[in-house]
């Protein structure tokens, strides 16, 4: 028997082979006779190919093939959008083609455009210089507010007025209602600011065709390699599904980029039969600005309906969200179902009433990036709740605590059902981690030397283990959402566990470890996790939504609950009890109420060497499978406070406490939960003070396009995060977890904005709230 | 992105004209400048080789005069192609005043870049325009003087009135235009 790990901060088993430089991303992988593909992008936010001349670049040394629109056939189908929004309308949404290289038009800045391959990628890189492409420019968008304008130049024939979808959620007659019966309104409109994911490991693909049974196998930097097989292969390619494998192996990062069918990889798979050797494609790091599938990018209005007594009575919200130049694999569902849903936060707003338009622009696809969707609603509730207070006079847990939701289960007004929490616990710990009590001591110190401190709550929700696959359908979704697990027990009761989640970097390999470790009373060495590879796991949905634990984890449960029902039948065979008398504890079959018992092993090991055994009644083998589709999401919360520093004279803003007291209900290993939180935190106050994609708004050229232009969070722009948690068991999985990958990223950025406009004594400031907004806002208070 | 800026040539107004007007003379005052062919009436195709920090690319341009008012003054549009470096395109308007024993040049462009160029040579464009534009001039002025008139030659052909572009127009950094649209805008005089 060993010592139990769950709640243990064991080291993460991964981490050795990472920090030795022995892990293995897809640019590791290298095949014989290996190709390099290169794509040549759009330099043009918008314009029409006229022709493109490809006779210098076919002389081109070491050139082996050269595509553009042209070349594929008609078979070849776009990129598909997974979710489905049905508009209030009653229509679907619009869709245009999003075509793997363009045809006939480009429609952002880095759209592919021809795609060269050759002996070295170099050599594709030289050719790709000699392509002529005869453009013809064409009046771009970047600005969602300038694409609905009357007359705006239209990103697409099929979508009038560049409008995708005008969605809608809530009780409108009710949200007018209160809204006209208010003692208080408070109006804020503001940006979401455009976010580029920056994973550390750019996307790459390695596509190989096997001639010998007709196969393909494709390595590729993604967060769900069967999502990724089944979109290419039945809706792109019509490649047959079993004949394609996709491996995705070590991931250095995703947050939601990694997610999504690109067409890259796409096209190296249809290529690589056609020039008979495996294509490898790596992005250089512009590519990764232009390509990657951005975040955020909301222009949103949004009202708060509050009593005499601070009371919330309604939420009305407006949001105009870009959706870039093409629906990107789950595009459409991240500003409505994972943003309008999120809208109450932990409050009991009584009615709620949001409308979502949909827009195209020239500029690279959005879609999920860490939080998705939750980020934005944590923002418009936050920021709304922290500015009725301050309008009202009432202090900022005041506020919250007179609205926060304290009876459960709860079902909000946007369609969810909070299934547990406890908002109070976290408000109180935060505020104690944080030392309210003590602010106004250091601001009236930090006053004297001219500094203006303050302090930004933010007490978030989010929607998390995503899903539950009947209501992701009847909303839209265009697939299951739930998750597998298999766990194999070797016949010396080792285990390797097969997992449909994916780890990019969240540690799954210790935390699943553990799970399995404890329940088979097994060494956490004892066990192995496999991941990312359709060859060898079962049909799994991959890892998004802070989903792994509480879906893939339970899916994992799930199977050993029929490991422990198997071997109990082996042991009371050996034993010669009734199966019904045996119990599995501390890793050994007992019979109830003695001493005699078979260790686990044992039973594996008899399992696959069955000479004494119920053959007639039971298979040898201890291997089992199992699905687990959740019941409802899981409901994480929390309060994050900031605490910022402001230097009025230089603008500069500095972070000089965060606290972030979060309830993820059950903890397996709570240094991979902080690392999480940490992590998330980083993300979240880049967004709020650092980072911030900007497109010229007349030419639709990215602006921020490197590392010089487009600021990424440093350590020594944070402080030493104060994190705790509390914890509400989730009610609907067996190990009560909720998740925590995103919750630092959705909480973080109205605590800080929050904190800055307290400073500042301001109503709004626009993220990333850089120097010079913080120098111009500051002059502008003092004015 | 816009740039304005004002030269003193050594020479009188029809000479400038005329030296601004010949081809060779133009093609010989550019660095990396390599053919400029008349392709019509006062239409034209050049060919340079430009190096912005670490984006170096062929550029094939065609430029198109209009609005000319010898030996006054004219409209320029410019198109330059670098292929997948990006692409700079414009227009640029420059006038021709006598001052003096020499003439004044004014010119003003309103140009846009494109692709790699804008997203990661931004911060490189402004110094390599600059550094461009009084390359030309050097080498244009030089050639002038030692044509000219001593007392006219007298006039530095470095000498810059005006503000130096830099500082004059904080808003116009983020354009290599300013390097392909100054050079292109002599270029094209003719």
């Amino acid at each position: 028997m060993t010592d139990l790990t769950i709640g243990k901060s064991v080291l993460r088993k991964e981490d050795a082979r990472f920090l030795t430089g022995s892990g293995q991303y897809t640019d590791d992988v290298v095949m014989p006779r290996q190709s390099y593909a290169y794509f040549l992008r759009s330099p043009y936010a918008h314009a029409a190919i006229r022709g493109v001349d490809l006779a210098g670049a076919r002389e081109m040394p070491g050139v082996l093939a050269i595509y553009t629109g042209k070349d594929l056939p008609d078979a070849v189908g776009g990129l598909p959008c997974g979710w489905l929004i049905t508009g209030t309308d009653g229509q679907p949404m619009k869709e245009p083609k999003h075509p793997l290289l363009a045809q006939g038009k480009v429609r952002h800045v880095g759209d592919p455009v021809a795609m060269v391959v050759a002996d070295t990628f170099l050599a594709a890189k030289d050719a790709a210089e000699r392509i002529e492409v005869d453009y013809e420019p064409l009046p771009a968008v970047v600005d969602v507010r300038d694409a609905l304008a009357a007359g705006a130049p239209a990103v697409h024939a099929e979508a009038p007025g560049n409008v995708c979808y005008v969605w809608a959620l809530g009780d409108k007659a009710a949200t007018d209602a209160a809204f006209a019966r208010a003692a208080h309104v408070t109006t804020l409109e503001f940006i979401n600011n455009r976010l580029i994911p920056n994973a550390i490991e750019p996307r790459a693909c390695n596509a190989s065709y096997a001639k010998s049974d007709d196969s393909y196998t494709l390595y590729v930097a993604s967060q769900n390699p069967h999502v990724e097989r089944l979109l290419m292969t039945a809706f792109v390619l019509g490649l047959p599904e079993h004949k394609v494998r996709v491996i995705a192996p070590d991931v250095g990062g995703g947050f939601g980029s990694k997610i999504y069918l690109y067409a890259e990889e796409t096209m190296c798979v249809w290529a690589s039969k056609l020039v008979g050797r495996p294509i490898k494609w790596t992005a250089e790091r512009s590519e990764s600005f232009l390509s990657d599938a951005h975040g955020r990018d909301h222009f949103t209005k949004a009202e708060l309906a509050l009593d005499k007594d601070g009371k919330f009575l309604a939420m009305r919200v407006d949001t105009k969200a870009s959706m870039g130049a093409y629906l990107s694999t789950f595009a459409s569902c991240i500003p409505t179902i994972l943003y309008a849903t999120l809208l109450a936060g932990q409050y009991t707003t009584p009615a709620i009433h949001a409308q979502v338009t949909a827009v195209f622009t020239n500029t690279a696809p959005v879609d999920a990036y860490r939080g998705a969707g939750r980020p934005e609603a944590t923002y418009v509730v936050e920021r709304l709740v922290a500015t009725a207070a301050r309008e009202m006079k009432l202090s900022q847990d005041e506020i919250r605590r007179r609205n926060f939701i304290r009876t459960f289960p709860y079902a909000t007004p946007v369609a969810l059902t909070y299934d547990i929490g406890d908002y109070d616990a976290c408000l109180d710990g935060a505020m104690q981690m944080a030392d309210v009590a003590g602010f106004p001591a250091r601001k009236a110190e930090a006053a004297k030397r001219g500094m203006l401190r303050g302090l930004g709550y933010s007490s978030y929700i989010e929607a998390c283990g995503l899903a539950p696959s009947n209501i992701a359908g009847a909303l839209g979704a265009r697939a299951g959402l739930y998750e597998a697990g298999e766990v194999r027990v070797h016949p010396t009761g080792k285990v390797t566990v097969f997992t449909g989640s994916h780890s990019h970097g969240q540690g799954h390999e210790t935390t699943f470890s553990q799970v399995v470790a404890d329940r088979l009373g097994i060494g956490v060495d004892d066990v192995d996790v496999v991941h990312g590879d359709t060859g060898r796991i079962p049909f799994g949905m991959g890892t998004y939504g802070s989903r792994s634990l509480a879906v893939g984890g339970t899916a994992i449960v799930k199977a050993l609950d029929k490991i422990e029902a198997k071997g109990r039948k082996i042991a009371a065979h050996l034993m010669e009890v009734s199966d019904t008398d045996v119990e599995f504890k501390d890793g050994r079959f007992t019979v109830k109420g003695t001493d005699k018992h078979v260790p686990f092993a044992q039973v594996a090991l008899t399992a696959y060497v069955p000479h004494n055994y119920p053959l007639d009644k039971l298979e040898p083998g201890l291997d089992e499978t199992a699905f687990y589709d959740p019941t409802n999401f899981t409901y994480p919360a929390g309060t994050h406070i900031c605490e910022v520093e402001v230097d009025p004279e230089t603008g500069t803003t500095k972070i000089v406490s965060f606290t972030a007291c979060d309830d993820f209900g059950n903890i397996v290993n709570p240094m991979i939960v902080e690392g999480q939180v940490h992590g998330g935190l980083a993300q979240g106050i880049g967004q709020a003070l650092l980072e911030g994609c900007v497109y010229d708004r007349e030419s639709g050229q990215l602006l921020t396009g490197t590392y010089m232009d487009y600021a990424m969070p440093r350590a020594d722009d944070l402080p030493n995060f104060k994190v705790d948690t509390r914890v509400t068991a989730c009610t609907h999985n067996p190990l009560g977890v909720k998740g925590c990958g995103e919750a630092g990223a959705i909480g973080a950025p109205a605590a800080v904005i929050n904190a800055l406009c307290d400073a500042l004594g301001v109503k709004d400031i626009e993220m990333p709230a850089t120097p010079e907004r913080v120098w111009r806002a500051a002059r502008a208070a003092r004015a | 992105m816009e740039l304005k800026n004002s030269r003193l040539l050594p020479v009188d107004r029809e000479n400038a004209w005329k030296a601004l007007n010949d081809p060779e003379r133009l093609r010989a005052s550019i660095a990396g400048c390599e053919s400029i062919v008349p392709t019509g009436e006062n239409e034209y195709e050049a060919a340079m080789t430009a190096a912005i920090g670490p984006v170096k690319a062929k550029f094939k341009g065609r430029l198109k005069l209009s609005d000319v008012v010898a030996p006054e003054s004219y409209t320029l549009a410019f198109d330059g192609q670098g292929g997948p470096a990006g692409f700079g395109k414009g227009t640029a308007r420059v006038t021709l005043t006598p001052e003096g024993a020499g003439t004044r040049l004014d010119y003003a462009v309103q140009a846009q870049v494109g692709g790699k160029i804008a997203q990661v040579g931004q911060r490189l464009i402004d110094g390599a325009a600059r550094k461009m534009a009084d390359d030309f001039f050097e080498r244009f002025g030089a050639a002038l003087a030692t044509e000219a008139p001593a007392e006219v030659a007298a006039i530095s052909s470095a000498t810059v009135t005006g503000e130096p572009p830099g500082r004059a127009f904080p808003g116009w950094a983020w354009a290599l235009a300013a390097a392909a649209a100054s050079l292109v805008a002599f270029l094209a005089l003719r």
